[in-house]
């Protein structure tokens, strides 16, 4: 237990150092400019008078610690400055935006995770069968599918041809849950249908290894059947890969989210921080990538600690 | 099958993206008529939001876009495999710098990671295919290095060094040639990648400015189309797609070849 205690704290130290090193890129990636951000943005016209002002407005006249001490500071804390666009509070733009994006993120994990391990145990009892490999070719197939191709044939038949569902998510804070869900269904669709091919995937080839091992081969031999012996005797044992998978992909759904946001114009935080990309409000940017980041990181090193947590060889020590 | 598809494909595409002007029966940023014109006869796929040939678009799309995943893809290839390979052959503090440096890279989402860089240093192609290229030759450089890894510590390698054979020798004539088959099964891997990523940021306006056509941004310009049951805006998406897809097949076939790789039944 100390021993698996002791790897634990090691991974949560070294991601704690992965986010302070991002924090880093994130908010020393300006001081590569040529001259500053206030040069920058204003442009070659500006007078020497307005990039001062605007330098001490920013900040940019104290030295390049202190204003990242301050930065982070203010992350921790939840002031995050304001927005170069608009002048208005970042954590107020921010707030309502994240709560939605997690909200859609969530739901698309609520389908397609079950999913996935259904068509992955399926594809894993009937493996080598013509339903086996009209999944691997389909499955191949959409991850090789850029995500605008994915939700715009959705749109074209969910939304246009059949008028089942709308094309364009405008969800607001004072929608029923029931209207949230049936506004944020396309754009949940497309992300379950990016994600799900590699889950299935990993599924399958997890269970299906397990399946060549001595054991299962006893089993087999005893006379039980098939589905039986995958659901009582590979699963358990193949749920530490499996669990491995899902937490990867949701961090992937965090990041795939930007350009499903984009084209359903869901008002998340994704749409936030491609706008203010291409208006180079960088500390609008800053603050969502921050975010992303950090967000990404806890996942992949959840994933890792419950795969380390899960391997009964750690958990019992000779 | 599915292999020489893919071959057919991607076949198709490279002589398409090469004779590009000859092909096409209209220039890239040609205004000819109004815009959204339907299918016709003059402009067999229509015209486009400004009244541009879309056909035309496309064409030229497939050389601006496949050119420039292209060239990204070869040129992470050059430095991640060359850094790996350093890496791998000097080890020590070099070998431990570099890798700490891919790893938080590495932990960095790419899309997030390209939209801050693009965001501080505006969109323009020079820092495009520089952002992608670091981007991309992380993922070289994990792989390079681990199989350089395997190949270092091989007797004949000591022997070049023991010979006194300098770092470039080691590196170009031990090392590389027994690396190069599944840096080049990557490759195929990667250059999807890339050219997925590009089109991604084209179509979230922050890739290829425009007048230059691309297919990310043809989809964007013309997402409108879509509510009039109008497929026009899906074909450049498409057209992604396909050549992914063949890319893969391929990729999927070399590898199967290769390492006799079957799953276990």
């Amino acid at each position: 237990m100390i021993h698996i205690l002791k790897i634990v704290t090691q991974r949560f130290a070294l991601g704690l150092l992965t986010l302070f090193a991002i924090s880093l890129i994130i908010t020393f990636g300006v001081e590569l400019l040529p001259g500053d951000l206030a040069e920058a943005i204003l442009g070659q016209g500006a007078t020497p008078e307005t990039v001062k002002v605007f330098r001490t407005e920013l900040g940019l006249d104290k030295p390049a610690h202190l204003r990242y001490l301050s930065w982070l500071y203010g992350m921790a804390t939840g002031d995050m400055g304001v927005s170069l666009a608009n002048k208005r509070e970042i954590s107020e733009l921010i707030g309502i935006r994240l709560s939605n994006t997690i909200f859609l993120g969530g739901f698309a994990a609520a389908i397609s995770i079950p999913l996935a391990l259904f068509l992955g145990i399926l594809a894993a009892l009937y493996r080598n069968t013509l339903y086996d490999r009209v999944v691997n070719t389909f499955t191949l197939t959409s991850i090789s599918f850029p995500e605008f191709f994915v939700a715009y044939i959705l749109i074209l038949f969910f939304a246009i041809k059949l008028g089942w569902f709308p094309g364009i998510s405008n969800v607001s804070t004072n929608l029923s849950l029931g209207d949230k869900l049936y506004r944020s269904m396309l754009p949940a669709a497309t992300l379950t249908l990016v994600v799900v091919a590699h889950m299935m995937r990993m599924t399958r080839a997890a269970i299906i290894n397990l399946l060549a091992s001595p054991y299962i081969e006893m089993v087999r031999l005893k006379g039980i059947s098939p589905m039986k012996i995958i659901l009582r005797h590979a699963l358990p044992n193949a749920l530490a890969p499996i669990v491995n998978v899902v937490a990867i992909n949701l961090a992937y759904l965090v990041v795939g989210v930007v350009i499903v946001e984009v084209v359903f114009v869901y008002p998340g935080l994704g749409q936030l921080m491609v706008d203010s990309v291409s208006k180079r409000d960088i500390p609008v940017v800053q603050a969502c990538s921050m975010i992303f980041a950090s967000v990404y990181i806890l996942l992949n090193l959840s994933a890792d600690i419950i795969s380390i947590v899960t391997n009964p060889r750690l958990l019992h020590p000779r | 099958m599915s292999a020489k598809f893919g071959i057919l494909v991607v076949l198709i595409y490279s002589i398409v993206a090469i004779f590009a002007p000859f092909i096409a029966p209209y220039g890239e940023r040609e205004i000819l008529g109004r815009s959204f014109e339907l299918w016709s006869d003059k402009y067999p796929l229509g015209t486009d939001n400004l009244g541009r040939d879309m056909l035309s678009r496309m064409i030229f799309g497939a050389r601006n876009t496949i050119g420039l995943a292209l060239s990204i893809t070869i040129l992470a290839f050059l430095l991640g495999s060359l850094t790996g390979m350093i890496a791998a052959a000097l080890g020590g503090w070099v070998d431990q710098i570099l890798s700490r440096i891919v790893d938080v890279l590495m932990s960095i989402p790419s899309l997030i990671f390209a939209l801050l860089i693009l965001s501080i240093f505006g969109t323009s192609v020079p820092y495009l295919i520089a952002t992608i290229t670091v981007i991309d030759a992380t993922r070289v450089f994990r792989l390079a290095r681990a199989t350089a890894m395997n190949v270092v510590v091989m007797d004949y390698v000591e022997v070049a060094r023991v010979r006194g054979e300098k770092l470039d020798w080691v590196i170009r004539k031990e090392i590389l040639p027994n690396i190069t088959a599944p840096l080049l099964a990557e490759f195929g891997l990667r250059f999807c990648f890339v050219f997925l990523f590009i089109s991604a940021l084209s179509f979230l306006g922050l890739g290829l400015q425009p007048p230059s056509a691309d297919w990310g941004s043809m989809v964007r310009d013309n997402a409108s189309l879509i509510t009039f049951e109008d497929i026009t805006p899906l074909l450049p998406a498409g057209a992604i797609a396909l050549l992914t897809v063949a890319v893969n097949f391929i990729v999927d076939w070399l590898l199967h070849k290769s390492s006799g790789l079957k799953d276990v039944s």
